[in-house]
C-alpha cells in the first residue's frame, strides 16, 4: 500500500532497527525482561550502598543527602522501573501464546507502552545527574513541597512516575482487550491459565489505581511549578490529601507487583508437581477477591496521622479480611503439592520457597492491620521486613522461578540446573539473612529511613547481619547473571515442551515462530495440553496459508520520545515540552495514516 | 496469656517443639534490652497494645509452622518416585471450605483484642490529665508544658520530664513538615502534621532514673535520623521539683569564663534565635535555651551535652546534624567567634542549670 506524503515507511524487518520498531509482543516481552533486569541490578547496588552504610553504627560510607536519595531511588528503582516491568515482561511474552493468539488486540500501542516506559526509567535514573528524588518513594508532602525541598529531585519523581503511569495504562488496557477477546476457540474464561487470569486483573488494578495517582503528581507538580496550593498547610490545602492519594494507588501497587508472581507460582507448581491446580476456581475468585479488597485498606498505611477511631476499625477490618483471600491460596498451593510426583527444579524451588515466604510477609502483614499494632510497627524497620518479604520473597522469587521455567520457551536454551540451585540456595538464604533479623529490629525501635544510628541503641549486631545476607543475595544473581551468559552461548535444543507441561505456549516452538502458531490451537480443557496428551489428540497440521502479521513500525518509539520530550521540557525549558506536543501530534497523524503492511 | 496457652495446647507432639523454638527465639532476641525497644513495657498505652500483640504473635509462629511443616513435609514425601504416578486431585470442596473458615477464624481471633485495645487507647483523657505541647522543627522537638486554660508555663527542647503514673495530654503540632512522636516503650507513635490538631495520650507507668528513648519515626529530610528525644519518667514529687526549678528565670553567670561567654551571648546572633528567660535573648527560632545546662544532650539527643560538643555543635552545627538550620558560628566555618569565643559561650550555656 503507498505511503502517505509526509509519513514514514515501515521498516524493514531487519538487525537493530527491526528490534526498535519492533511491535511482535515476544520481542517486546524480551526487550522489557532486559531492560527491567538491568534496572533490578542498580537498584540492587542501592541496596547494597544502604546496607553498607548501615552496616555499623554511625557509618560514614554515604552521607545524609545521598543516603535519602538512595532508599528513595531503590524503591523507584525496583517498584516501577524493575518489578513491574518484569511482570510486564512475562505478560507481553506470554499472554498471546497462553491465550492461543498471534499478538496482542494493539501491537503498536504495546511497543508504545514498552518505549514510554524506557523513557520514564531513563529520566528518573538520570536524575542522579542532577538531584535524585530524597523525600521516600511515597514522597510526602510538605517535606516534598517547593519550600522544604527546592531541587530538582522531586520533579524528576513526578514527571517520571506520570511517564511511567502512562505507559502502564496502556499495556493494561490492551491486554485487558486482548484477554477477552483474543482467547483461542474453547478457552473459556474458567479454562484460563491462572497467570492469565493475574494479568487481567492486574490490568483492571492498573487502570483504576493510576488516576488518583496521576491527580496527585499533578497538583504536587501545579504547588511546587505554579504556586498552587494543593498541599499547603498555611494556604488551607491539606498535606494528608497527598497521603489519601498516594496510598489509593499505593496499596493495589502493591497487588500489580504480587500477584503476576502468584500467578507464576499457579502455573510452575502444577507442571513439577505433575497434577492440577488444587482448587483453581477458588485460586481465580480468591484473586479477584484480594484485588477487589484491595480497594477497600489503602488508610492502614495513615493509621498514625490522627485518624479516628472509627475509620481505623472500618480500615484495619478490611484489611484482615484479605488474609482470608491470600490464606485459600497459601493453602491450594499446597495441597497442589499433596499427592503430587515433584520434581525439583530451580523453577520449583523458587516457587517451593515462594510459599513459605510470601507467607512469613502475609503473616507480618495481618500484623500492622491491627491498629495499635501498628502505631509500634509503622514506619520501623518492622515494616521494612515485611514489605520486602511482599516484594522480595513473593514478587521476586516468583518472577525467578518463571524466568527458569520459561527460559526454554523464550529463548531455546536451558539454564544450567547446577547453577541455578546454586542461586536459587545462595538467595534464599541471603534474603532471609537480609530481612528476618529487620523484624528484630523495628522491634527494638529502629525506624526506616535513617542514615545513622548510635551504638548505644544495639542495632549494630542485627544491621551488620542483614548487610551480610545482602551481600550474599548480590553473589546469588552474579551467579544468575554467569548462568545467563553461559546459556545464551549454548545451542537450541529446547524441544516444544520440555518440562512435560500443560498450557498452550507449550504447544509450539521454542522459541516460537512470529505468528506464535502455525494453526491456532483448540481448547478443550483447562489443562489443554494434558488433556489432548491423555486423549491421544495430535497437533493439527499447518495448512500453509500465508499468516499476516503486524510489520514493524517507527511510531511507536517516535511517540513515545514526545512524550519523554514533554517530560524533559518540564525539567528543563519548557519548549521542549512544546516540541514533544508536536512529535506526539505528528505521530498520531502518522500512525493514523500507516499503511498496514 | 490466655491465648498463648491455648495456643500451644493445641497442637502435640513433633509440631510443639519447632514450635516453642520459635517462640523462644524470638522471644529472646527480641526482648533483648535494647533501649529503644517496643517490647519494654513503661506506660500503659503500650501495655494495652500488646494484649492483641501476643495473640497474633503465637497465632503467627503457629501459622508459619504450619505452612512450613505442610510444604516441606509434601515437599519430601511427594518427591518424584518411580512407580508412583501423581494423583489428579482437582480440588476438594470440604479441605477449601475449612481453609476458607480457618483464616476467618484467625482474623476473629485478632480482631476482638485489636479493637478492645483501639478503643481504650483512643479515649478521651481524663479532664486532669496534664496538658503538654509537643511541636517538632526540622530537627528537633519543642515541649510546652500548659496550665488549664492552655497557657505556656514553661518551654523545654528535646528532653521531655514526666510524672509517674499521671495521665498526660499531649497536643502534637509541627511547624515544617510531618514528624512522628514515638518512644516506644511508653507508647505507639502519633504523626504531627502541619495544620492537624493531633493529640496522643498516655500515662507513664515505671519512674527510673535513666531515660526513655524516643526518635522521630516520619521521613522529615536530611537530618531524620539525628531528630531524637528522651523521656525521663520520675516520681510526682522529683517531677514537681524539677518543674519548680525549670520555672525559674536564669541567673548570672558566675565564674571568670562563663561570665565571659554570658556577655558575648548577648551580643552575639545567638539572641535572634534563642530564648534564655531572665535575659535580653528572646528570640523564637530556636530551642529554649534558659535551663539548658540541666539538659542530658544536645542537638536533639545526639550528643552528651557537655562543654567540648556544645562548643562543636556551635562552631558548625551541620557537621553534627546535615542541614541543620542553625547557622555556623565558628570563624573556621564562615561564622564570627573564634574558638576561645566558643568555649566561653559554651561554658555560660552550660551554667544555664
Amino acid at each position: 500500500m503507498a505511503t502517505v506524503a509526509g509519513t514514514l515507511a515501515r521498516p524493514a524487518n531487519v538487525g537493530v532497527w527491526s528490534w526498535i520498531t519492533t511491535v511482535d509482543h515476544k520481542r517486546i516481552g524480551v526487550l522489557y525482561g532486559i531492560t527491567a533486569f538491568t534496572f533490578l541490578l542498580w537498584g540492587g547496588i542501592q541496596a547494597l550502598l544502604i546496607r553498607t552504610q548501615l552496616a555499623v553504627p554511625n557509618g560514614t560510607v554515604i552521607d545524609a543527602e545521598r543516603f535519602n536519595q538512595l532508599f528513595t531511588m531503590h524503591a523507584l528503582t525496583m517498584i516501577f522501573l524493575a518489578v513491574m516491568p518484569l511482570g510486564a515482561a512475562f505478560f507481553n511474552f506470554l499472554t498471546p501464546l497462553m491465550i492461543g493468539a498471534r499478538d496482542v488486540a494493539f501491537p503498536r500501542l504495546n511497543a508504545l507502552s514498552y518505549w514510554v516506559y524506557l523513557g520514564g526509567g531513563l529520566i528518573l535514573t538520570s536524575s542522579f545527574f542532577w538531584d535524585a528524588p530524597s523525600a521516600g518513594w511515597f514522597n510526602y508532602v510538605p517535606l516534598s513541597g517547593q519550600t522544604y525541598t527546592s531541587d530538582l529531585g522531586i520533579d524528576f519523581y513526578v514527571v517520571g512516575l506520570l511517564t511511567l503511569g502512562t505507559s502502564s495504562l496502556m499495556a493494561a488496557l490492551n491486554f485487558t482487550v486482548t484477554i477477552i477477546n483474543m482467547r483461542a476457540p474453547g478457552l473459556t474464561m474458567m479454562r484460563l491459565p491462572v497467570f492469565v487470569w493475574m494479568t487481567l486483573i492486574i490490568s483492571f488494578l492498573l487502570v483504576l489505581a493510576l488516576p488518583p495517582l496521576t491527580v496527585g503528581l499533578i497538583q504536587l507538580l501545579f504547588d511546587r511549578n505554579f504556586d498552587t496550593h494543593f498541599f499547603v498547610p498555611e494556604a488551607g490545602g491539606d498535606p494528608i490529601l497527598w497521603q489519601h492519594l498516594f496510598w489509593v494507588f499505593g496499596h493495589p501497587e502493591v497487588y500489580i507487583l504480587i500477584l503476576p508472581a502468584m500467578g507464576i507460582v499457579s502455573e510452575v507448581l502444577p507442571v513439577f508437581a505433575r497434577k492440577p491446580l488444587f482448587g483453581y476456581p477458588a485460586v481465580v475468585f480468591a484473586g479477584v477477591a484480594i484485588a477487589f479488597l484491595g480497594w477497600a485498606v489503602w488508610s492502614h498505611h495513615m493509621f498514625t496521622t490522627g485518624m479516628g477511631t472509627v475509620p481505623r476499625t472500618v480500615f484495619a477490618t478490611n484489611t484482615m479480611i484479605i488474609a482470608v483471600p491470600t490464606g485459600i491460596k497459601i493453602f491450594n498451593w499446597i495441597g497442589t503439592l499433596y499427592g503430587g510426583s515433584i520434581r525439583f527444579t530451580t523453577a520449583m524451588l523458587f516457587s517451593i520457597a515462594f510459599i513459605v515466604t510470601f507467607t512469613i510477609g502475609g503473616i507480618s502483614g495481618v500484623m500492622h492491620a491491627s491498629p495499635p499494632i501498628d502505631g509500634q510497627h509503622q514506619d520501623s524497620y518492622f515494616v521494612v521486613a515485611h514489605i520486602h518479604y511482599v516484594l522480595f520473597g513473593g514478587a521476586v522469587m516468583g518472577i525467578f522461578s518463571g524466568i527458569y521455567f520459561w527460559f526454554p520457551k523464550m529463548t531455546g536454551r536451558f539454564l544450567s540446573e547446577g547453577l541455578g540451585k546454586l542461586h536459587f540456595w545462595l538467595m534464599f538464604i541471603g534474603m532471609n539473612m537480609t530481612f528476618f533479623p529487620m523484624h528484630f529490629l523495628g522491634l527494638a525501635g529502629m525506624p526506616r529511613r535513617i542514615y545513622t544510628y548510635d551504638q548505644g541503641l544495639d542495632w549494630g549486631f542485627w544491621n551488620m547481619f542483614a548487610t551480610i545476607g545482602s551481600y550474599v543475595i548480590g553473589i546469588s544473581i552474579i551467579v544468575f547473571v554467569i548462568n545467563f551468559f553461559r546459556s545464551m552461548r549454548q545451542p537450541k535444543t529446547a524441544p516444544n515442551n520440555p518440562w512435560d507441561a500443560a498450557t498452550l505456549e507449550w504447544a509450539t516452538t521454542s522459541p516460537p515462530p512470529e505468528h506464535d502458531f502455525d494453526v491456532v490451537p483448540t481448547v478443550r480443557a483447562r489443562d489443554p495440553l494434558w488433556y489432548d496428551r491423555d486423549h491421544g489428540i495430535e497437533a493439527p497440521e499447518p495448512t500453509g496459508e500465508h499468516i499476516h502479521m503486524p510489520p514493524p513500525s517507527y511510531y511507536p518509539i517516535l511517540m513515545a520520545s514526545g512524550v519523554a520530550l514533554l517530560g524533559i521540557g518540564v525539567l528543563s525549558h519548557l519548549a521542549l515540552t512544546a516540541l514533544g506536543a508536536v512529535v506526539i501530534i505528528y505521530s498520531i497523524w502518522g500512525w493514523a495514516l500507516e499503511p498496514t503492511d | 496469656m490466655r491465648a498463648t496457652r491455648l495456643g500451644l495446647t493445641s497442637l502435640r507432639g513433633r509440631r510443639l517443639l519447632p514450635l516453642l523454638a520459635l517462640v523462644l527465639l524470638v522471644a529472646l532476641l527480641v526482648a533483648c534490652d535494647a533501649p529503644q525497644s517496643t517490647t519494654e513495657i513503661a506506660g500503659n498505652n503500650n501495655d494495652k497494645l500488646w494484649e492483641p500483640y501476643r495473640v497474633v504473635l503465637v497465632l503467627a509462629a503457629i501459622v508459619f509452622v504450619l505452612v512450613l511443616v505442610l510444604t516441606l513435609g509434601f515437599s519430601i514425601w511427594f518427591r518424584e518416585r518411580p512407580g508412583r504416578p501423581a494423583r489428579q486431585i482437582h480440588g476438594n470442596t470440604r479441605l477449601e471450605v475449612i481453609w476458607t473458615l480457618i483464616p476467618v477464624a484467625i482474623v476473629a481471633m485478632i480482631a476482638i483484642p485489636t479493637f478492645d485495645a483501639l478503643f481504650k487507647i483512643d479515649k478521651d483523657p481524663p479532664a486532669d490529665a496534664m496538658k503538654i505541647e509537643a511541636i517538632g522543627h526540622q530537627w528537633w522537638f519543642e515541649f510546652r508544658y500548659l496550665d488549664d486554660k492552655g497557657e505556656t508555663v514553661l518551654t523545654t527542647a528535646n528532653e521531655l520530664h514526666l510524672p509517674e503514673g499521671k495521665p498526660v495530654t499531649i497536643a502534637l503540632r509541627s511547624v515544617d513538615v510531618i514528624h512522628s512522636f514515638w518512644v516506644p516503650a511508653i507508647s505507639g507513635k502519633v504523626d504531627m502534621i502541619p495544620g492537624h490538631d493531633n493529640n496522643i495520650s498516655f500515662t507513664a507507668t515505671k519512674a527510673r532514673p535513666e531515660p526513655y528513648l524516643g526518635q522521630c519515626a516520619e521521613l522529615c529530610g536530611l537530618s531524620h535520623a539525628n531528630m531524637r528525644f528522651r523521656v525521663f519518667v520520675q516520681a510526682p514529687a522529683d517531677f514537681d521539683n524539677w518543674m519548680s526549678d525549670q520555672k525559674k528565670d536564669s541567673t548570672s553567670a558566675t565564674g571568670d569564663l562563663a561570665s565571659e561567654g554570658e556577655q558575648l551571648f548577648a551580643q552575639s546572633a545567638c539572641i535572634g534565635c534563642h530564648t534564655v528567660r531572665g535575659t535580653s535573648a528572646q528570640g523564637k527560632v530556636g530551642p529554649d535555651l534558659t535551663h539548658v545546662g540541666s539538659r542530658t544532650t544536645v542537638a536533639a539527643g545526639t550528643l552528651e551535652n557537655n562543654a567540648q560538643n556544645l562548643a562543636r555543635w556551635i562552631r558548625n552545627s551541620a557537621d553534627v546534624k546535615p542541614g541543620s538550620k542553625m547557622p555556623p558560628q565558628g570563624a573556621s566555618a564562615g561564622g564570627t567567634l573564634t574558638d576561645d569565643q566558643i568555649a566561653a559561650i559554651a561554658a555560660y550555656l552550660l551554667s544555664l542549670r
